[in-house]
């Protein structure tokens, strides 16, 4: 991957010097972590990408050049990566990021470029929020949280502690639709009896549990990384703790289970799409193609990567119908989407420019892998 | 707070606070003797906890044999580290060691980025290390309970090598005056040498320690304990061995107590640390320890 993103700056170092109206290859950005502490589901999300870049690979009779850059999970990166994309590689559009808090980090410049960008798997509601050219393909995190909240509620819990990441505003922002959904549901302001916020790059969190651990709740929230996540897993279990321990889209990595062992058993988490359930037509053939592509590589297909490219698909057939590489252009025909099959179910788009869905997949793990429990429609 | 609470949150002070304290003797060191921040050193730290990975999960060799092997490679590491980017640059200003000290740590972590992607890998499990044991109510794990000890052994370990050796005189004398040492007849790359040995030889023994109480590992996971460890190390005074165990002690200590106690502010686990680096520097800039710098005009 690293090499790749090499070869696309001594690519551009050539053309630069070109007028890029002339080229015959239309630029899209990927705008993605590749390192960094979300680095794991930025590469699943760009293995999507990359994988509809195969499979579609021209538009308007043009070759898709995928750029890709690497905003290292970090808000002050996020921003010198996004305008890298746009003032240097003048992309025509950007696919991207996983990690909400770098999307809205990079938002305001996407914005007076006028450049249109699609989120794949970025479920905070602020990324599209009052930015007419951000737009994503996955649900929302009010809506998440809602989903989070019922299945604990459907399991007898009547106690919930919450875990964030302070200055993470995927984190904070589930948590708090979390919070404010259980609190409802049961109709009971003290239901959680606990919440607790750590730093970026934390790895302790006995403190937190133990805390936690004295008030005794039937379910601990916590959605956080796939790096973190384990680390609070096995944590809690080893101070003797046996809430049912429950977590966001972004658990739904490998290294969850890799690093949390025997101790991952159990966990819930709440995701996009499960491969054994396609949706429609389109996902069928890409569930087939992307696990022989996927090889032994992982033992599932990651939501984000089929949500990649879901993504990578809706701005291609935008351009496709706009029938030009302009941005405005683009714009307008992503909002115009009508019915579109995606990978994740049918897309439509709202008002604010969110994908329109209510459906979330509820996962948990079992003998070291990721099983199936329920699809969970909300209206 | 019930007492066992309080017990537990006891045990999780100790216990962080040991894992910091054993970082810092080589932070403590390094600057003693060169008078250098080696900024390197959590990513030394970092480097120690993936050969771990390697030896165990990769090449499947059991854990009392891996261990040896860490903590030679990461004394392989450190020591190259020295010779390539510190040596040449011995008669250089203090501010161009530091920089270069800067590079290596960026080096290594992009090194590690490169080749191990960004992505966190399971730090083996270490049954001897890993097992539960409770008291009541309060659960520990074995490591939480035997990191104290190793550290104040290690500490022991390293007041003995350099109060009742030869080389540790040696040391000693370089630190107190590198120049004159040089002059008296000091092999002062010796003497530099062995200080990167024991500190990357600690780091080694607190990567494989860290690892079975936090299993993850990914090439920044040596930032925060670095910064935490050499706040550590200029809380106790920067230079002095038993000051840097003092100080992980009472850093990590009074981490785990502001969350225990105000809970509330749990998000400002890490601003303690810097608080108590400002305060620190502001009040006794050389630390609880450390000794009275006279500059040499």
């Amino acid at each position: 991957m690293i090499f790749s993103m090499f070869t696309a700056c001594a690519k551009d170092q050539g053309t630069s010097t070109d007028a890029d109206s002339d080229s015959d290859v239309i630029k899209i950005g990927v705008f993605e972590p590749l390192t960094g502490e979300n680095g794991g589901g930025g590469l699943q999300e760009l293995d999507g990408i990359k994988y509809a870049n195969k499979m579609y690979p021209e538009v308007l009779g043009k070759k898709i050049e995928l750029v890709i850059v690497d905003n290292k999970s970090d808000k002050g990166e996020a921003t010198t990566a996004v305008t890298r994309l746009i003032e240097k590689e003048k992309v025509v559009a950007i696919i991207g990021s996983y990690g909400s808090g770098v999307s809205i980090a990079a938002g305001d410049i996407i914005q007076n470029a006028k450049i249109p960008a699609m989120g794949a798997s970025c479920t905070n509601p602020m990324v599209t929020q009052g930015n007419e050219y951000y737009f994503r393909a996955c649900f929302l995190d009010p809506f998440q949280g809602r989903v989070m909240a019922n299945y604990a509620l459907g399991q007898g819990a009547k106690t919930a502690a919450v875990i964030m990441q302070n200055g993470d505003d995927y984190s904070i922002g589930l948590g708090n639709f979390f919070i404010n959904a259980f609190k409802e549901l049961t109709g009971d302001e003290n239901s959680v009896v606990d919440v607790s916020e750590f730093q970026v790059n934390d790895t302790d969190f006995n403190a937190i549990l133990t805390n936690i651990k004295a008030k005794n709740p039937d379910v601990i929230f916590a959605p956080s990384s796939a790096t973190t996540a384990p680390l609070i897993i096995k944590q809690a279990r080893a101070l003797g703790m046996n809430s049912l321990i429950m977590g966001g889209d972004t658990w739904e990595n490998p290294a969850v289970i890799d690093v949390a062992g025997d101790d991952a058993k159990g966990i819930v988490l709440s995701t996009f799409f499960d491969e054994n359930d396609p949706a429609t037509e389109e996902a069928k053939v890409f569930v087939e193609g992307y696990k022989k592509e996927l090889g032994d590589k992982e033992p599932i297909i990651p939501a984000v990567a089929a949500l990649g490219y879901d993504a990578y698909l809706l701005v291609r057939d935008a351009i496709e119908r706009a029938g030009s590489t302009d941005g405005d252009a683009i714009k307008e025909a992503i909002q115009s989407t009508k019915d579109f099959e995606g990978v994740t179910g049918v897309i439509n788009f709202t008002e604010e420019g969110d994908a329109d869905k209510n459906i979330a997949v509820i996962k948990t793990v079992e003998d070291g892998k990721f099983v199936y429990i329920d699809t969970v429609e909300v209206k | 707070m019930t007492f066992e609470i309080f017990m537990q949150q006891l045990a999780n002070g100790i216990s962080i606070g040991s894992l910091y304290a054993l970082i810092a003797i080589g932070y403590t060191m390094v600057y003693g003797i060169l008078r250098l921040i080696n900024f390197a050193h959590g990513d030394i730290f970092m480097m120690a906890a993936y050969f771990m990975v390697f030896s165990m999960v990769n090449f499947g060799l059991p854990w009392y044999v891996s261990m040896i092997l860490v903590v030679i490679a990461t004394i392989l590491l450190g020591v190259l580290i020295e010779k390539a980017a510190y040596k040449p640059l011995r008669s250089a200003p203090r501010m161009s060691i530091m920089i270069s000290a800067i590079g290596v740590s960026f080096l290594l972590e992009n090194l590690a980025t490169y080749l191990f992607t960004g992505v966190p890998k399971g730090f083996p499990d270490i049954p001897i290390l890993t097992k539960a044991i409770s008291f009541g109510n309060v659960s520990l794990s074995v490591v939480t309970v035997v990191t104290p000890v190793i550290t104040i052994v290690l500490l022991y370990v390293v007041l003995f090598i350099t109060n009742k050796t030869k080389i540790g005189m040696a040391m000693r004398a370089a630190a107190k005056d590198f120049e004159t040492a040089r002059l008296m007849g000091i092999n002062i790359n010796r003497v530099i040498s062995t200080t990167f040995v024991i500190g990357s030889g600690l780091a080694a023994i607190g990567a494989v320690l860290w690892g079975s109480k936090y299993p993850s590992v990914y090439p920044l996971v040596g930032v925060m304990p670095g910064l935490k460890c050499f706040i550590a190390a200029v809380l106790g005074g920067i230079g002095n061995t038993t000051g840097a165990v003092i100080g992980g002690f009472i850093l990590g200590m009074a981490e785990i107590m502001l969350v225990s106690f105000l809970p509330s502010l749990t998000g400002y686990r890490d601003a303690i640390a810097f608080i108590i680096l400002i305060i620190v520097l502001l009040v006794k800039p050389t630390g609880l320890l450390g000794e009275k710098v006279t500059d040499k005009v």
